[in-house]
């Protein structure tokens, strides 16, 4: 069964469609991204399926209850970090913990225990009884995500969980994100950090302009766009002519007489043969080799280019990201789409 | 009960089905526990509300100590104000009571809140009953004070401080509503502070704070019969001067009254209006 069922969503602020006919799925213990430019209406949507806002049209279910029809059951089995940072800064972190748990009806007497599991998750303990507003960015944003987990959620809603958060807190948040996976929680989180959708996700929906234009693991994505590139450049002699006295005498070596170009081309037409290179593209001395997505690739041509009796003298291997699979199925950049939302969206409201 | 919670993870017990009533008390205690601990964290907000009130009583009752002791029963102006005192502190502490609440709406705190399995009610309810916990520590303060400094007593005795502390939660029910309603209707604190400041010194002078309604201008009179403050002061007075008429004229049942009437109008237009917003 699936933890999260979207189907037909749709959400109208004015002249604004912020959701058009959104249709998704989230597997139980599933980590999926739902990733898109601001504005393109991931708030939207989580900010529906967390029972804050009613949708125009469409049916959704979390953790197998109708977020209209049944909003306290959602809430109940449901865990959300919003993207504003909401510590009271007033309160320690022990005291606000104390209180999310009051709101989840967590027992009395198993309080204090859960309490200290959450402060040792997040790595709170030593600042647990020092009021919120002397704690750092990254603290506050380690809080909230304990708070979001107190009743041990079935389900957990994540938007931009690191936005505006430094890359070693970054990567500590990410962490305890990928340790919810195999805890039996789902988490739908929202992005528009590329990197972030690849690091943690097993599927990524790619979101623009209200509607998902492609849903699946980053990996499959990626493999649509025409698998990875290896590059390489043999070490030749430099083209006659341009040919400096000094390095001709220091290349006494036989194999090395031959100019770069024409030892591409050599590798070139020996590679072309081979049944994981999907296609191949000279650039002066550099050869490009079209690869299915396959860690394999790269040593194998390391040995066809020495069988060859090849030597080269550099080697990259490239790999393209979502950056390029938002290109692709969007028609327009990542960043470009960022900044044409924000006009488009700045006279309705994504929140 | 309590061993099926010990023997639950915490997912299953946070789900047992429990009386609504139970986990309403939960709810409301966490967040009434959160209030505390702001008033606690910050002493001196409780000190600052404390200053306009103890200027009042100090230098405007004694600077119309002399015009105001003909219309003061025993001749002590402070006496006669004292009431409309602990009213307008009422009422300021109430005005003032959603802004928390539009903090919170601000920050995404409330977002937050009505994302968990919580009912609305108790994130108002919770509020309410911080505010008029301060009340009363207010009103107590002010009649230490009174008594102390300017030998003000309450006539009616230690009754009568629990019938003051009553009516000025039947006031302080009704106004706090009303911020909470400007909290949810307003866009921004900035909006909240200027309101704020725009109504409550005309608030103050348009009810029987500071003179009787008799002496005041046919006009006037007429507004400050429909404030609710007026129905306050009116029946606090009587309990702080005593006299005669006190429990026989049926002053206090029908300040009582209006007072109520008030407060069930303000439940049944917050209740429409937030129902929609929260």
């Amino acid at each position: 069964m699936a933890a999260i069922s979207v189907r037909g969503l749709t959400k109208r602020f004015g002249d604004i469609t912020a959701l058009s006919s959104v249709d998704f799925e989230v597997r139980e213990g599933e980590i999926l991204g739902l990733l898109g430019p601001n504005g393109a209406g991931k708030t939207t949507a989580v900010r529906i399926l967390v029972t804050q806002a009613r949708p125009d049209s469409g049916q959704a279910q979390v953790a197998g209850a109708d977020v209209v029809k049944n909003p306290t059951e959602v809430r109940r089995r449901i865990g959300y970090v919003p993207q504003e940072i909401t510590v009271d800064r007033y309160l320690t972190a022990r005291e606000q913990l104390s209180l999310f748990a009051d709101l989840y009806h967590i027992p009395r007497q198993r309080r204090p225990r859960r309490i200290d599991e959450l402060l040792s998750l997040v790595g709170l303990e030593a600042m647990a009884d020092k009021p919120s507003r002397n704690y750092s960015g990254g603290m506050k944003k380690k809080l909230d995500l304990a708070c979001g987990l107190i009743h041990e959620p079935e389900v957990l809603f994540l938007d931009e969980p690191s936005l505006g958060l430094d890359v070693p807190v970054r990567r500590a948040i990410w962490d305890h994100i990928e340790s919810l996976r195999g805890r039996g929680v789902t988490v739908l989180l929202c992005t528009n950090y590329m990197d972030e959708a690849d690091r943690l996700c097993d599927r990524v929906a790619i979101i623009d302009q209200g509607k998902i234009v492609a849903a699946d693991s980053p990996a499959a994505l990626r493999a649509g766009l025409g698998g990875d590139v290896v590059t390489v450049e043999p070490d030749g002699v430099a083209p006659a002519g341009m040919r400096a006295e000094g390095a001709r005498s220091a290349e006494g070596n036989a194999k090395a007489e031959a100019p770069a170009e024409l030892l591409a081309a050599r590798l070139e037409a020996i590679l072309d043969r081979l049944p994981f290179v999907r296609g191949t593209a000279r650039e002066g001395p550099r050869l490009h080799i079209y690869v299915h997505t396959n860690e394999t690739a790269l040593p194998r041509v390391l040995e066809a280019a020495s069988a060859a009796g090849i030597s080269l003298r550099a080697v990259a291997y490239s790999r393209p990201g979502l950056d390029e699979v938002f290109l692709k199925y969007t028609g327009r950049a990542f960043a470009e789409a960022q900044a044409e939302e924000l006009v488009r969206t700045s006279a309705g409201q994504e929140r | 009960m309590a061993d099926v919670y010990r023997e639950a993870s915490v997912r299953e017990a946070a789900r047992l089905p429990a009386d609504a009533l139970p986990r309403f008390m939960q709810e409301t205690r966490g967040q009434l526990v959160r209030w505390l601990i702001h008033l606690r964290r910050e002493p001196f907000n409780l000190l600052f509300a404390l200053v306009q009130p103890v200027i009042l009583l100090v230098f405007f009752g004694g600077a119309l100590q002399r015009f105001g002791a003909p219309i003061s029963p025993g001749g002590n102006y402070r006496a006669f104000i004292l009431p409309g005192i602990l009213a307008l502190t009422v009422f300021g502490n109430s005005m003032a009571g959603g802004i928390p609440v539009l903090f919170d709406k601000e920050s995404g705190f409330l977002a937050r809140l009505i994302t968990a399995p919580v009912t609305r009610s108790s994130i108002l309810v919770s509020r309410f009953l911080a505010i008029n916990l301060l009340s009363v520590l207010q009103c107590l303060i002010m009649l230490t004070l009174a008594a102390l400094f300017f030998g003000v007593r309450v006539a009616s005795g230690a009754a009568g401080v629990a019938a003051l502390l009553g009516i000025g939660l039947l006031l302080g029910f009704g106004v706090t509503i009303i911020s909470l309603i400007l909290a949810f209707s307003l866009t921004g604190h900035g909006d909240f502070f200027a309101l704020l400041g725009i109504i409550t010194l005309p608030l103050s002078f348009l009810s029987s704070a500071f003179v009787p309604l008799d002496v005041m201008p046919g006009w006037m009179r007429w507004l400050a019969v429909l404030n609710p403050m007026t129905y306050a002061i009116d029946s606090m007075r009587a309990l702080v001067l005593g006299g005669s008429e006190l429990w026989s004229g049926g002053l206090l049942l029908r300040c009582c009254a209006a007072l109520t009437a008030f407060d069930a109008a303000m439940l049944i237009l917050g209740t429409s209006l937030l129902r929609r917003r929260l």
